[in-house]
């Protein structure tokens, strides 16, 4: 099989990919219409991890502070919003330039680094601008949060509503058409780089590759994808708190991608779906300890699913088409 | 045929018995934080509730009162806003309860206006959390309602200058703001002004400023649990104690659990409160021993004592309007209510609805060998 062909036949859309998003469009409105408040929350969480799968999944970038990106996007999209502007798809290009280049800027750094320090530089960035957003109270409502956020009718059409119709159409769509981006990303001859680079950074040099320059481009990439979905969490909710930025957040996030499965797009979002129920249901029987059964099945799922959940189903394909 | 009629008579009467069911419950949607590092004070809050139903039982003008609880596990608007909706769209709820925290109670607002349903803050402090809902009531108190009253008290008693310290988060600058001007107000004037970080702070630069300022008086606001013995340590270890110096600061300053650490260096220090656990009042002698009886023998503090006015609140308004769980019913009838609660009297203000009290001004006294915070003067009324 020749190059070129390879690429296409792992970028061919599979019927269980048409499958899963037109499930995903359907059955909340159809058999879970009190639960769209919910599932507009995952499609959110679920971008945001697609973001982290992105440059730790394929370009091995590890991140603790993942969460600034997020936050700078909500924080852009929600100030926008207070100070007169709320059409909802117009802070979203906002919020992702805005983070794009946040993120160019700092790709710099963190191309320089690995393993700890690139923990570390994450982690402190995040608490940067988490202080950042309480001291700069006049912009960002400090530590009581941002008031006044109004989103407008979306498209001058649909409004937002505690039901949740238009806020879960809104993230849905918005998470399909990045996903299509992100999957056309990695399936590219640059996202195979990436995975090389990832696997193998000396040899990717040997070969010519420049490492530095297509890691901060994954990084710019994933920086904006975040900042769109800390928007849209600002634009559904209508309420941003220096929160959005912090550690808590950008832990959840990577506890969902290794769930999922990282280095495979879909193990992100099946991660956010699993979590995210998990925790509803979980906290609805288990008020106050409702932790230690996430710990637990993520305890679970690390000892005997290395790949994550997504990356166990793929083994038991794998076995089944063998036997 | 015969048995088709009869099943879907049957079907029918079973829906209809369950509707008439649904009717005679009341659903309160309580958020609050029950994980995360806010647990403690969230299971206090609980605790309040739990002992107003315990005490009070679960039918209120002929219909059961139900709890669904639901945590936010800690600061976070946009969970809490979400966890709201589904309350009401979800579970049906009829009453909004709880808010621990002061962006979470904003967030929450925002629904409780939109879905025109009653909303209860049973403890966040900060003063604008009333205005994002005409459905909301107060329960606790406000920042602005304990600082601002006590500047006021504190300049009537003749003293003209103070150097105030708060903690530089929301809580502590509101409350210090609305303590100078107050202050200012009647006539006071502030000296210097200072900011302590929220984490890990070490006092003893920030003590020193006081000192080399050397103030008339001092006014301090930092939040309750491990900062205020290690604040008062450090005021008398630069031998600043209200001997003289006049040292000022919100209840939480002399807790229980500082006064034990602190001693007798204590002694002196006047504090401002709506709530005082050890007040000889039957009515609060009873809730204590119920609330200790309860909990392990552990006391009630301004989160259970929210909540438990909070929960007398809402059956008060519930058997005023005859049941109904309307949120325009129930907020027009607990507007301009009043009741008598172990913190003291207690009333909804009929304009905000806002909580409306005594502010309790206590002066830390040596009593039978032990310093205890003894109710010098009270402010009525307050708002």
């Amino acid at each position: 099989m020749d190059p070129k062909s390879w690429i296409r036949a792992k970028a061919r859309i599979s019927p269980y990919e048409a499958i899963f998003w037109i499930a995903a469009a359907v059955i909340p409105f159809v058999f879970f219409e009190n639960y769209l408040s919910l599932a507009a929350s995952v499609a959110v969480t679920a971008l945001f991890c697609i973001s982290l799968d992105m440059i730790l999944g394929y370009a091995g970038i590890i991140s603790l502070g993942h969460a600034a990106f997020f936050g700078i996007g909500a924080y852009t999209a929600g100030i926008l919003s207070a100070r007169g502007w709320g059409e909802p798809i117009s802070g979203l290009l906002l919020a992702a330039a805005v983070t794009a280049a946040v993120g160019y800027i700092v790709s710099f750094m963190i191309v320089r680094v690995q393993h700890l320090a690139l923990l570390m530089i994450t982690l402190g960035l995040s608490f940067l601008l988490a202080e950042l957003a309480i001291s700069f109270d006049q912009f960002t409502g400090g530590s009581d949060g941002l008031q006044g956020i109004d989103t407008w009718k979306l498209l001058g059409i649909w409004k937002f509503s505690l039901w949740g119709h238009t806020a879960y159409a809104y993230a849905l769509a918005t998470l399909f058409v990045l996903f299509l981006l992100a999957r056309r990303i990695v399936h590219s001859p640059f996202g195979l780089t990436l995975e090389a680079i990832r696997e193998n950074p000396v040899r990717t040099t040997a070969l010519g590759a420049p490492n530095h320059a297509h890691l901060r481009k994954i990084f710019t990439i994933a920086a904006a994808f975040a900042g769109v979905a800390g928007a849209l969490l600002a634009q559904i909710s209508e309420t941003v708190s220096p929160e959005a930025l912090g550690f808590q957040r950008s832990a959840e996030i990577a506890v969902m991608l290794i769930l999922g499965g990282t280095g495979r797009l879909y193990g992100a979002i099946l991660g956010a779906i699993i979590f995210m129920i998990a925790r509803d249901q979980i906290s609805g029987f288990y008020l106050q300890y409702w932790y230690f059964w996430i710990g637990l099945i993520l305890i679970l799922v690390v000892l005997f699913l290395p790949r994550g959940i997504l990356g166990g189903l793929e083994r038991l394909a794998r076995l089944g088409r063998r036997a | 045929m015969k048995k088709t009629v009869t099943a879907l008579l049957t079907a029918a009467a079973t829906l209809l018995c369950g509707a008439a069911f649904a009717q005679e419950t009341v659903k309160i949607g309580v958020i609050n934080a029950y994980s995360g590092q806010f647990a403690d004070p969230g299971a206090q809050l609980d605790a309040g509730i739990t002992l107003y139903m315990q005490q009070h039982g679960d039918t209120v003008a002929g219909k059961k009162i139900e709890i669904i609880r639901k945590d936010v596990g800690g600061i976070a608007p946009d969970v809490a806003k979400r966890l709201a909706e589904e309350l009401i769209v979800r579970d049906k709820v009829d009453i909004l309860a709880g808010a621990l925290l002061t962006p979470n109670a904003l967030a929450m607002g925002d629904v409780s206006a939109e879905a025109e349903k009653f909303m209860v803050v049973m403890n966040a402090t900060t003063p604008v959390i009333i205005t994002k809902s005409p459905y909301m009531i107060r329960t606790s108190a406000t920042a602005s309602q304990i600082n601002g009253n006590f500047g006021t008290w504190i300049a009537n008693q003749g003293v003209k200058q103070v150097y105030t310290m708060v903690t530089d988060y929301g809580p502590g600058i509101g409350s210090g703001t609305a303590f100078e001007e107050a202050f200012k107000a009647a006539g006071g004037e502030i000296v210097g002004q200072d900011r302590t970080p929220v984490v890990n702070p070490d006092f003893s630069p920030f003590v020193q400023r006081v000192a080399e300022a050397d103030p008339e008086a001092l006014y301090v606001w930092v939040p309750g649990g491990t900062q205020p013995p290690a604040l008062a340590k450090a005021l008398a270890e630069r031998g600043i104690t209200p001997e003289n110096t006049k040292i000022y600061g919100q209840g939480e300053l002399t807790d229980d659990a500082a006064l034990e650490a602190l001693g007798e260096t204590a002694l002196g220090i006047i504090t401002a409160y709506h709530y005082n656990v050890h007040r000889d009042d039957a009515m609060n002698d009873e809730f204590v021993e119920a609330y200790r009886a309860a909990n392990d023998g552990r006391d009630p503090d301004i989160y259970s004592i929210g909540a438990y006015d909070g929960m007398a609140a809402i059956y008060k308004a519930l058997e005023a309007t005859g049941g109904d769980a309307s949120g325009e019913a129930l907020i027009n009838a607990a507007k301009g209510m009043t009741w008598d609660s172990p913190r003291g009297p207690i009333g909804i203000d009929a304009e905000t609805g806002d909580v409306v009290q005594t502010i309790w001004i206590r002066e830390v006294q040596m009593v039978d060998g032990k310093p205890a915070n003894v109710i010098i003067d009270q402010v009525e009324n307050a708002k």
